[in-house]
């Protein structure tokens, strides 16, 4: 009887969104009805094509939308069972989610300790020097880089705002294409950081990506966003396995050849929520 | 040549320049904070100046209490001075905004002129000895608590910026305001305390000023005077601030060395500054300090 209440406990959301419109300017529709769920402790991704909506959707839920004249017109965002699309970034990160914006956004005229200082602005213990130290574990490389955050490779700069992120102590971390612009094998190397954060500090994760292929690998669910919809969704092996999503997102498919005239895309098939 | 004279004026301008650097870094502060074009900071100056006057000599405090009450009053006065005013333009033209700051120094400088009046007037005898000898120099004991009071603000800077929290999330914010807010920093907090702080400094350094040379209505002046300097620095440089407050300072005295002994040409003292504004802005638009954005290698 515990035993089962704590797997329900396990697999109730931390995040839920439920049925969000998003709307920019008061006149752009970006999000048309998107139903997410994240239980906790565990990574979940949101896969698709450019312009989709996945930015959008993540800044929805960070509250980064404000910033740029965005609005969540219908539906809600609740975290721990709190209503939080109303709230100002400042607060969701209060709360204890923590976005990490696309293109890394590390401050680059401060060197990488003030970048992770920056990250634990919302913290008020002296435990900062300690997790400075943590961070450095996960990521060694970033250790011996004593200049300026603007002269990172690429690599590194993912590593310091997924760093940057940690020192928050967050319950949740949303990351926006952590894989943008890096080689294949920084990729995976960033991807093991990644599941490596989630299962030794049980930071749930929100991983918004193109390159489906690892970011399925990593998680345990995903969703698949068109149009400012979600189409698909299901667990890693049955996405892995969905012919569609084969043929879309990790190329390949059937082993014929398919031609686009028996095409038959996925959108038709109806899915409520 | 007049050496000695030459050495004393040298002097001088490195004392008020330390004091230029100090008002152009309150300048830097709030551009890079909140892209603002401060022209009504010369007014902080005159307001801090005069508020500390009216408390020592119509309550009779000591100095340093009044001095430092009014360094409170001008917090909450730079702080209440966005909240009000400036708030309300974020998001608008930056023209607009400059509009607004020019609109605030007109009116501040009637404001004090219609309340404290048009004559000059002097602070209560701060120290019983006016000046001390340094090494057959004279220096006056005010002028020496005035560069002990801007280094000290340099310092104070410096630490704030480098290691304080608040510091830091000020610096997050002028670098990019989203990524500020996504760490969870109030954007509107740090605009608040910027301008709180370059309202208290620039008050510190009016009241110095004062010390020496009288509270009138031209100390606002040190705001225009300020552009030179921080120009000359680069203008989202703080330490070209303090660089550039420094070399005008210096030169301003030298200039006027030169032009009362052999040129003659008049009121070099106030017209040289603008000279080397002309010259910066033609040969070095972003100054010696100022940073264009880094590119990544």
């Amino acid at each position: 009887m515990a035993e089962a209440a704590a797997k329900l406990e396990e697999l109730s959301p931390v995040l839920s969104i439920n049925n969000i419109e998003v709307v920019y300017d008061e006149v752009i529709q970006v999000l048309r009805g998107v139903s997410i769920d994240v239980p906790q402790g565990q990574i979940v991704t949101l896969l698709g094509p450019n312009g989709a909506g996945k930015s959008t959707t993540l800044k929805a839920i960070s509250g980064l939308l404000k910033t740029e004249n965005g609005e969540v017109t219908k539906g809600d965002i609740s975290f721990m069972g709190q209503r939080i699309d109303s709230k100002s970034a400042e607060d969701v990160v209060r709360d204890g989610i923590f976005q990490v914006m696309e293109g890394r956004r590390i401050i680059e005229d401060m060197t990488v300790i003030e970048n992770l200082k920056l990250g634990a602005y919302t913290r008020s213990d002296n435990e900062i020097n300690q997790d400075i130290e943590m961070v450095f574990q996960y990521f060694p490389r970033l250790k011996e880089r004593t200049g300026l955050a603007g002269y990172l490779s690429g690599g590194e700069q993912q590593m310091l705002a997924i760093g940057r992120a940690m020192m928050a102590r967050p319950k949740m971390i949303c990351l926006d294409e952590p894989s943008m612009g890096l080689s294949p094998l920084l990729v995976k190397e960033v991807f093991g950081i990644i599941e490596k954060i989630n299962k030794e500090q049980g930071i749930t994760m929100l991983l918004v990506e193109q390159n489906a292929n690892y970011a399925l690998k990593a998680a345990d669910y995903g969703y698949i966003m068109e149009g400012g919809k979600i189409v698909l969704d299901g667990t890693k092996e049955q996405l892995l396995n969905n012919e569609d999503v084969k043929e879309f997102y990790l190329g390949g498919g059937n082993e014929t050849r398919k031609s686009f005239k028996n095409l038959k895309s996925y959108k038709r098939r109806k899915r409520w929520l | 040549m007049n050496f000695e004279l030459l050495l004393q004026l040298i002097i001088n301008g490195l004392i008020v320049g330390l004091l230029y650097g100090v008002v152009g870094m309150c300048f830097v502060l709030v551009y890079k904070s909140t892209q603002i074009v401060n022209f009504a900071q010369g007014e902080f100056l005159l307001v801090g100046a005069w508020v500390c006057w009216a408390l020592l000599i119509y309550l009779e405090l000591p100095f340093f209490v009044g001095f430092l009450l009014s360094l409170a009053f001008m917090a909450v006065f730079g702080v209440m001075l966005q909240m009000i005013v400036l708030r309300p333009m974020i998001g608008e033209p930056i023209i607009s905004v400059i509009m607004v700051t020019i609109g605030l120094s007109i009116f501040f400088q009637s404001l004090v002129k219609w309340i404290f009046g048009v004559s000059p007037q002097s602070y209560p005898q701060v120290f019983d000895t006016q000046s001390i000898s340094i090494f057959g120099l004279n220096i006056e004991l005010a002028y020496l608590m005035s560069t002990v009071i801007a280094l000290i603000i340099m310092i104070g800077f410096y630490f704030f910026f480098k290691h304080s929290k608040h510091g830091l999330a000020m610096r997050a914010t002028a670098f990019d305001q989203q990524v500020a807010q996504s760490l969870g920093i109030s954007v509107k907090q740090v605009f608040a305390m910027s301008w709180g702080i370059a309202a208290t400094v620039s008050a510190t350094a009016g009241v110095v000023i004062g010390m020496v040379n009288g509270v009138s209505n031209s100390l606002s002046a040190i705001g225009i005077k300020v552009f030179p300097a921080v120009i000359l620095g680069g203008l989202d440089s703080i330490v070209g601030a303090i660089v550039g407050g420094i070399t005008i300072g210096i030169l301003e005295n030298v200039a006027e060395f030169f032009d009362s002994q052999y040129l003659h040409i008049g009121n070099m003292y106030d017209i040289a500054p603008f000279y080397v504004l002309l010259i910066i802005l033609w040969f070095k638009p972003y100054g010696f300090f100022g940073t264009r954005d880094i590119e990544r290698i």
